[in-house]
């Protein structure tokens, strides 16, 4: 009798989880719910973000009442998520496969731990640190340095060119995510590659090849579906990070990027930046609104994660099963 | 016969040499690219933040853009500290169960809803927070609303981390324990949880640290306060050491900006220790 009651208690408490994880979808949904019937699916595909005249009337429109002029489009955080996060990756994952090979098998295996503990740091250093970095060093250090070079030799392509005065925008927002997303990426592509099995190196090994021979022509394809998991898993954390993306991005409103230094928003930065001017709002739309950004980030993360766990999960299984 | 002799008499072998070192090169290049901004953001937080530490930053409060940060410190200890007094019963609840009576379809479903659940973006759960506590309870920008909204965050990683440090324990130890008629509750409590408390401890630790450095979801949530935390939970917001970080540094005079390194120094310094301490007890630990 005890023992249920021990059980059912513990069962309680494990439920809370999956319970925080439908509190959320469903109370960002309802409270949403004005916002979405109000929108429409233009939503997402418009571009002007508007909150109207807030010292004027609130006018009705349908069923819904909102202030003068109000216009409500993600299209520019849409693409502004998408492009950073896209950018991260492109440069993440080459720069994570290095690093995880350079961990497995160039660097002296004493200073392994102490390597791989740099790699971890830099996962746990706080989001606004990064922000703080970035608006410290990163930005002038793209203004002055990166993009003039990029413009000088790639320059000739219109996204490219054009420099960047400030240093705030796409380039430096990426580069900020990546940094972020590596040891992500390079932990879990790093312990895909210590579990490959010891006579499949071998037998490269007997037909002559040197080390780096072997890691990219048996450890690299052994590991194919882990390193694609870990891209998911990296693209999920890119896509809602939020503070260290604010702080670099430049913050646009209403603009879509042109090159790779345009000032842009993410969903997730552009939440936390309109938290005053939508509390202006008399009749709680812009709220409502920035409510559904929410809710579509959330939905958008759940899938991304969602697969990226799938993979990197039945790849474990099925090792599991072939040890 | 040398070596470089032999890689002039193939050709091929020395084309393969350096195609080798010209990969390796690549690999090592890719190490720098990542280890020199965390060292330089180290640098630069410990030069700039060190330079600005003073007492009088631990006995005053923020005064405006100037002053000290006495408020900003307590707040942050007021709302991690809430979020591990919620956040560690069920994070610790949930990994015992997950380790021990999770094999069925329940554990499974929960243990995956629990990696997508620490996969949300912080703001996403800041922001659910406000529509339902700030808002819809009527709390205002609170300390218990962060406190709630940090709980959630790092329930999932708790229960995670507590179900893998018991998991490590032997199923005979279980067995034998069950086998002498000890009901579950005894087997949890007096055999298997004080063997894996310092996994379990090391988990809350780290979780502690994520909640310290965390800045997003506490926006929307606890607002900011230049005043020190008179103990109210509702209807009064508390001041934080991340939104000095984020708000000082972007105004444009000195001393707001010594006052956004003095507060990032302060939080980085509790997120490293807490995280190399945690690791290095890891590795002590599985030593033993």
């Amino acid at each position: 009798m005890r023992t249920s009651l021990f059980r059912t208690g513990l069962i309680g408490l494990t439920g809370i989880i999956p319970g925080i994880l439908f509190a959320v979808i469903i109370f960002l949904a309802l409270y949403s719910w004005p916002a979405i019937r109000f929108n429409g699916a233009g939503f997402l595909i418009r571009q002007m973000w508007s909150l109207g005249n807030l010292y004027a009337n609130p006018v009705t429109i349908g069923a819904t009442e909102v202030p003068i002029g109000a216009h409500y489009g993600i299209l520019v955080f849409i693409v502004g998520t998408l492009a950073t996060s896209a950018l991260a990756l492109l440069i993440a994952v080459p720069v994570s496969i290095g690093v995880a090979i350079f961990l497995a098998e160039g660097a002296p295996p004493r200073l392994r731990p102490l390597l791989s503990l740099i790699v971890d740091l830099l996962a746990v250093v706080p989001s606004v640190v990064y922000g703080l970095w970035g608006i410290a060093v990163l930005a002038p250090l793209v203004a002055h340095v990166i993009a003039p070079a990029l413009g000088a030799v790639l320059g000739f392509i219109p996204f490219f060119a054009g420099g960047s005065p400030t240093g705030f925008g796409l380039l430096s927002s990426s580069l900020v995510l990546t940094l972020m997303v590596v040891p992500i990426i390079t932990t879990t592509i790093y312990s895909a590659l210590q579990q490959v099995l010891a006579p499949d190196k071998e037998a490269a090994y007997a037909l002559g090849a040197m080390k780096l021979e072997m890691a990219v022509g048996v450890m690299l394809p052994a590991v194919r579906g882990s390193i694609i998991g870990a891209a998911i898993l990296g693209l999920g954390r890119a896509l809602g990070e939020t503070m260290a993306v604010l702080m670099v991005s430049g913050g646009a409103i209403n603009y879509l990027p042109t090159t790779i230094t345009s000032p842009i928003s993410t969903m997730a930065s552009f939440i936390v930046s309109q938290l005053d001017s939508a509390e202006q709002d008399p009749t709680g739309m812009a709220v409502r609104s920035l409510a559904e950004i929410a809710l579509v980030l959330f939905v958008i993360t759940i899938v991304v994660n969602g697969i990226a766990r799938m993979i990197t999960r039945g790849l474990h299984v099925s090792l599991a099963g072939r040890g | 016969m040398s070596v470089s002799q032999a890689a002039a008499d193939f050709p091929r072998l020395a084309y393969r040499r350096a195609r080798a070192r010209a990969g390796w090169g690549l690999a090592v290049l890719a190490f720098v690219l990542v280890a020199a901004p965390l060292l330089d953001i180290l640098g630069l937080v410990a030069a700039r933040g060190a330079s600005a530490i003073s007492p009088r930053l631990f006995t005053t409060v923020t005064n405006g853009i100037s002053g000290g940060l006495l408020n900003a410190i307590v707040g942050t200890f007021v709302l991690s500290g809430g979020a591990l007094v919620l956040g560690v019963p069920v994070g610790v609840g949930a990994g015992i169960y997950l380790a021990e009576f999770g094999s069925g379809p329940f554990g499974t479903v929960v243990r995956f809803l629990s990696d997508v659940l620490t996969g949300v973006p912080s703001i996403v759960l800041g922001y659910f927070s406000y529509i339902t506590m700030v808002i819809g309870l009527g709390w205002q920008f609170s300390a218990l609303a962060g406190a709630i909204t940090l709980a959630l965050m790092i329930v999932p990683y708790i229960a995670r981390l507590t179900e893998l440090s018991l998991r490590q324990l032997p199923v005979s130890l279980r067995e034998s324990a069950y086998a002498l008629g000890a009901p579950a509750h005894t087997v949890v409590f007096r055999i298997v949880f004080p063997i894996a408390t310092p996994g379990v401890l090391t988990g809350v630790l780290l979780a502690l640290a994520i909640s310290v450095g965390e800045t997003a979801p506490l926006i929307y949530t606890a607002g900011w306060s230049n005043y020190l935390w008179n103990g109210r939970l509702t209807h009064e917001p508390i001041g934080y050491l991340t939104y000095v970080v984020w708000s000082f540094i972007n105004q444009p005079f000195a001393s707001a900006h010594a006052l956004a390194f003095a507060a990032a120094f302060l939080v980085v310094l509790v997120v490293l220790a807490i995280n190399i301490a945690a690791r290095l007890f890891l590795l002590g630990h599985r030593a033993v």
